[in-house]
């Protein structure tokens, strides 16, 4: 596409960076923000005044029983929707103002998103996968050889040829990951990336996921299992729209420990 | 995301659905095959019935006497008698745009050679009428000006007259009877063809001055027709009109609106000849056009279950950065692949027909005018295919376009 991004003036931050660095804004910041859904007559309060800051290079896991908010949080975060009130500064980008093709350059330059269902293109290679939204950003400089790094970050380069119904759930969710980092986004956004796969290839994911952390990308989970949670360093627990707690530890799995 | 890329998402949906695709494919093939086919074959016809009128000259202007009225009661077309030897001389001088004019008059002969009779229409002339009509000599030659002022009785014969009356024997130097007067057949005519109904070749050419003397027998100087030729194509309607003024002042008629006599260019036949075959073969195409606006709702149909099938793949598209427009474009540029390729394989198939058509066409016994494809409408018909892709694939491609990311995602 030939139009010229909306936002290309706006900082980008230095992928590189492994230390959480105060002086700097938030990667993500959100200030009292609620969202109302119109269930036909019922106006249902899925978020109601979440304010939650989150640092380059920090691991969140966010946590919370069905119903508690997280998956419109996941929403709102990925900018595929917007607050109802509040303000959202996703990399000092107000993102409440958006209009819906700006929201999509948001999604496509400063977001990866990992799912549950992995949500790969059928019938398209890994590598195609892959290549997909270099291709949505119009970006054709290198776009084979950046997509084929993306797949080896997550081990996956000899697979590049395979479709996504010859690959194993794990495997699936590792392209997925690689079609999240192609674009050198600022957040990888996982929601519930675990969801469908058994504990060994769970344990390999958040392995990927911990180490893609290590070399300084932020990474935000929602997960509802604590196994997983405890790969995070941060983990925010939400209850009926709001933020219940908000603690930093020491994750008790890492990979180094292994 | 570009158009090429755009393509080979297009390509991989339809070959994900080979017989889907197909068959959707398979309305839009059958409608652009049966317009293709009928307007080849009206197009043949039109070409035929043009060559069979140009094979009775070129550039020709008649030149008619009105029906003549027998107290009140009009005879019939051509049965007055007011065209004169005087008028021949009027437009030959006159008319400039006119190179040639001769008088024709025509009457039946009974014709005998030795014991073969035979009966056939005897032309009675000038010398100029193998210009003016385009008939070649195989055998002898034609009448000279000479033999019209001499009146002699000399004859030419066309090819159908030759064998009905001679068979193999050699007919040049041969006397004939016309209507018991000896003639000398001192030419024969190249075969010429059918125009129409009328067998060119079944004739028998005369001095007209011949005729007048021994044929007609004191019935007067009759004229028939004047036949003119205008010097070329574009000088046809003025050579017409050249005609029509000469006439009017020869015959001293003030009002223009109520001439004895009627002007016809080879343009007015052609015209009357091909409007029929141009009618039917419009209400033909336009039946086989139906049934392209059928297979367009077809692709309709298809593209809106193919937008339902792929809600969950719209959604993902839309998460990682792709535009309304980008799926927009997407199943927009789809749905014209699809009618695209059909309107491809019909066009093949058109040909194909027509081709085949063709050649049953060229088989004796069969008299219908070979098909001819005509690029214009294999052009149109291709476009059309893919504007019909373009139009019925607007309202899905938009529906696909307008789904919120989020409900596509969660879609089952």
């Amino acid at each position: 596409m030939a139009a010229e991004p909306p936002l290309a003036g706006a900082p980008e931050r230095l992928a590189g960076a492994s230390e959480v660095n105060p002086a700097m804004a938030p990667t993500i910041q959100l200030e009292d923000v609620t969202k109302v859904y119109q269930m036909g007559a019922v106006e249902v309060r899925a978020l109601r005044g979440v304010s939650l800051a989150v640092d380059e290079g920090e691991f969140v896991a966010i946590m919370g029983a069905s119903g508690s908010g997280k998956s419109t949080l996941m929403n709102l975060l990925g900018c595929l929707d917007v607050p109802t009130t509040g303000r959202y500064l996703l990399d000092e980008i107000d993102v409440a103002s958006l209009n819906d093709d700006q929201l999509a350059f948001i999604r496509n330059r400063k977001i990866g998103f990992v799912f549950q269902s992995f949500n790969l293109i059928p019938r398209s290679s890994a590598l195609h996968n892959v290549e997909m939204p270099l291709i949505y950003a119009g970006d054709a400089t290198n776009r084979k050889d950046r997509a084929l790094n993306a797949l080896k970050v997550v081990g996956l380069a000899d697979r590049a040829d395979h479709q996504p119904n010859e690959l194993s759930g794990g495997q699936q969710q590792r392209v997925a990951i690689a079609r999240a980092l192609v674009t050198n986004p600022a957040i990888l956004l996982a929601d519930e990336p675990t969801g469908n796969l058994d504990s060994e290839s769970s344990h390999e994911i958040m392995e990927v996921l911990g180490e893609l952390n290590e070399q300084g990308r932020t990474v935000v989970l929602i997960t509802h299992e604590d196994d997983i949670a405890a790969f995070a360093k941060r983990v925010v627990r939400l209850k009926d729209g709001l933020i219940q707690s908000d603690q930093i530890r020491i994750p008790t799995t890492r990979v180094a420990q292994r | 995301m570009n158009v090429l890329e755009a393509l080979r998402l297009a390509y991989g949906g339809l070959t994900g659905n080979r017989l889907r695709s197909a068959l959707t494919m398979l309305g839009i093939l059958i409608g652009v095959g049966a317009v293709i086919l009928l307007v080849a074959f009206g197009n043949g016809s039109a070409i035929k019935v043009q060559s069979q009128i140009n094979s009775l000259g070129s550039n020709l202007i008649y030149v008619y006497p009105s029906s003549s009225r027998v107290g009140g009661v009009s005879q019939g077309f051509g049965s007055g008698q007011t065209l004169t030897q005087a008028d021949v001389q009027a437009i030959a001088s006159g008319a400039p745009d006119v190179s040639t004019i001769i008088p024709v008059s025509t009457l039946r002969g009974q014709m005998t050679y030795q014991s073969q009779n035979y009966s056939t229409s005897v032309t009675a002339t000038t010398q100029d009428f193998p210009t003016v009509r385009s008939y070649q000599i195989s055998d002898g030659s034609f009448f000279t000006a000479q033999d019209v002022s001499a009146n002699r009785r000399v004859v030419i014969l066309g090819q159908t007259t030759v064998a009905s009356l001679f068979g193999t024997t050699e007919p040049v130097g041969k006397s004939v009877k016309i209507n018991r007067q000896i003639f000398q057949v001192v030419g024969v005519f190249a075969a010429k063809g059918t125009a129409g109904t009328l067998n060119q070749d079944d004739i028998a050419v005369v001095p007209i001055s011949t005729a007048w003397t021994y044929l007609e027998g004191g019935r007067g100087k009759n004229i028939n027709q004047l036949v003119g030729s205008a010097t070329s194509a574009n000088t046809l309607t003025k050579a017409e009109t050249e005609i029509t003024a000469v006439l009017l002042q020869t015959h001293n008629i003030t009002d223009p609106t109520q001439p004895d006599f009627s002007v016809l260019t080879q343009n007015d036949i052609a015209n009357a000849a091909t409007s029929t075959t141009a009618t039917v073969t419009t209400l033909l195409s336009a039946i086989a056009a139906i049934s392209l606006v059928v297979g367009g709702i077809g692709i309709m149909n298809i593209m809106l279950v193919t937008v339902t099938e792929r809600t969950r793949e719209i959604g993902i598209r839309k998460a990682i950065g792709a535009r309304r427009r980008d799926v927009l474009l997407q199943f927009l540029i789809e749905s014209m692949f699809l009618s695209g390729t059909g309107g491809l394989a019909g066009i093949l198939l058109g040909a194909g027909g027509s081709q085949l058509l063709d050649w049953y066409a060229q088989q004796p016994s069969v008299t219908f005018a070979p098909p001819v494809v005509s690029a214009p409408s294999v052009l149109l018909a291709f476009g059309v295919s893919v504007g019909i892709g373009l139009f019925f694939g607007i309202y899905p491609a938009n529906r696909a376009a307008g789904l919120s990311p989020i409900a596509a995602l969660r879609y089952e």
